[in-house]
């Protein structure tokens, strides 16, 4: 336990608030025990056996808070813990706190800068401004690779010839998956944040995907400082019938262990406002603010002691 | 014997990768927002002693080595083999000259090493960190020389050759370091 990380963690929290309100953007609560889980395939929801059958802890408000936006709420926060198995390291803990957002009308491009400007405050030593970069841009200056045309071929040459060892072959976006957390991230600047943006359209999730020089991309972006990402955003997919799709699919990829959300597609059938929405880790965050490079010293206590 | 899923690969851990064992030295997490996971990691190969990195997918499962090491006392060589026992049980094994590699020349009788056993045979024999040895044979000293900082090569009991200062003398013991191979001082008889 660290007394200023607990001290910083409040004025942090306290900081987000005062955004949120400034602007108008409403404080939400949501259930973080579900009926449904997250169908992502790389992302596993831990399960609790309650009287009333299975639910999943929500691994982020994303799909409740889409249904307030049906319903009529206006532009929405919510501060709150969620859960992902089998993420632990010096940078994940299974149990994490996210700060997620929507705002109607916005553009995704609108919704990094409102970004760049909450973490601003709340990293206060962060002096340079954003850098604002494509995926396709950053493959192209770090492994002198277009990631959206080369082949699992060129890929995995590509990742052998930066010298990292690993067996067995992989889908290509594996490798894009590879070479990004091996080779990009660490050459990302660590006195200034980085938006990533446009990301091949089988990274989408619930996105929307458009072409841009004949690429089919999706509108998403992550931001990082460093190496160190700390929140993804999305032009939220309207689409009822594409956001059913990739349900589908995911939980077809993941062998249909987890039930689709139906309440959530039901609700996007009424038709959820044009919008865009970002989540990002509260915890990683303190770790820029405090300069401290293991999430765990800005957790009071963390997953091996909870 | 255990297998490990890519998440368990902590430090220590110790597993088979293309038929050697390795241990585990350090390991992180990775994982791109909204893509597949890896286990980014430094194992040694116990058998060469070499690092190198590695990287794992989350959804691997690997086989675990059974190695384990013992606190082993050296008594004898037939020059072929190397003998220990375990004082606990009077249990003895041999190591063979590649399990033994430097550790040969550091070792007389009676020490007591760390036996780093694979499948039950001896892989790594680790020397103590400091052992005490007689010169047998080094050039005349000058004595009195203790400033220029010189030093002359001297040949020990176990016909190791160590760099030893000017002014030491044959029959003198000294305490070395095995990790590095140096001297470290005089012992006084």
């Amino acid at each position: 336990m660290n007394l200023t990380a607990l001290q910083e963690r409040a004025s942090l929290n306290h900081q987000v608030r005062v955004f949120f309100a400034e602007r108008k953007v409403l404080e939400v609560e949501t259930p973080a025990l579900s009926q449904a889980g997250n169908t992502d395939p790389f992302i596993d929801s831990f399960s609790v056996n309650t009287p009333a059958g299975l639910r999943y802890l929500h691994t982020s408000p994303e799909y409740p808070m889409k249904r307030l936006l049906v319903a009529g709420s206006g532009d929405i926060y919510q501060l709150c813990k969620v859960w992902r198995r089998d993420e632990s390291g010096k940078r994940h803990n299974p149990e994490f706190t996210l700060l997620e957002w929507y705002r109607l009308g916005f553009t995704w491009r609108q919704l990094m800068q409102e970004v760049a400007d909450l973490l601003h405050i709340l990293i206060p030593h962060l002096q340079k401004p954003p850098r604002f970069c494509s995926y396709r841009e950053l493959f192209l200056e770090t492994v002198q690779l277009d990631p959206h045309v080369a082949t699992e071929a060129e890929l995995s040459a590509c990742a052998r010839a930066h010298a990292i060892n690993i067996d067995g072959d992989m889908p290509a976006q594996a490798w894009r998956d590879l070479l990004l957390t091996h080779c990009v991230e660490p050459q990302l600047p660590t006195d200034q944040l980085t938006f990533v943006y446009h990301y091949p359209a089988s990274q989408s999730a619930l996105a929307k995907v458009d072409t841009f020089d004949g690429q089919r991309l999706a509108e998403r972006f992550e931001v990082y400082l460093g190496a160190l990402e700390l929140g993804n955003g999305y032009q939220e997919q309207t689409d009822s019938a594409q956001n059913r799709l990739i349900l589908v699919e995911d939980a077809h990829t993941r062998g249909n262990d987890i039930p689709v959300d139906e309440r959530f597609l039901a609700a996007l059938e009424q038709g959820l406002p044009e919008c865009a929405g970002v989540a990002v880790g509260i915890d990683r965050i303190l770790m820029c603010r405090m300069q401290v490079n293991d999430l765990k010293q800005v957790i009071a206590f963390p997953w091996e002691v909870a | 014997m255990a297998t490990y899923g890519s998440n368990d690969l902590r430090v220590g851990v110790k597993i088979i990768l293309n038929g050697d064992p390795y241990t585990v030295v350090e390991s992180d997490f990775v994982k791109p927002g909204k893509g597949q996971a890896f286990t980014r990691a430094r194992v040694r190969n116990l058998k060469t002693g070499r690092t190198i990195e590695q990287t794992f997918k989350s959804t691997e499962t690997h086989e675990g080595a059974d190695v384990e090491d013992r606190d082993m006392e050296y008594l004898y060589s037939d020059g072929e083999n190397w003998t220990f026992m375990d004082s606990s049980n009077f249990e003895q094994l041999d190591a063979g000259a590649t399990a033994m590699a430097d550790a040969v020349k550091w070792l007389k009788g009676n020490e007591k090493c760390i036996v780093t056993l694979w499948n039950g045979v001896p892989l790594q024999v680790t020397p103590p960190n400091f052992v005490e040895l007689k010169i047998t044979q080094t050039d005349p000293g000058l004595r009195g020389d203790t400033a220029t900082g010189g030093t002359k090569p001297a040949t020990l009991e176990t016909n190791a050759t160590v760099k030893v200062p000017l002014y030491m003398e044959e029959g003198e013991i000294l305490k070395i370091d095995t990790r590095t191979g140096e001297y470290v001082s005089r012992v006084k008889a």
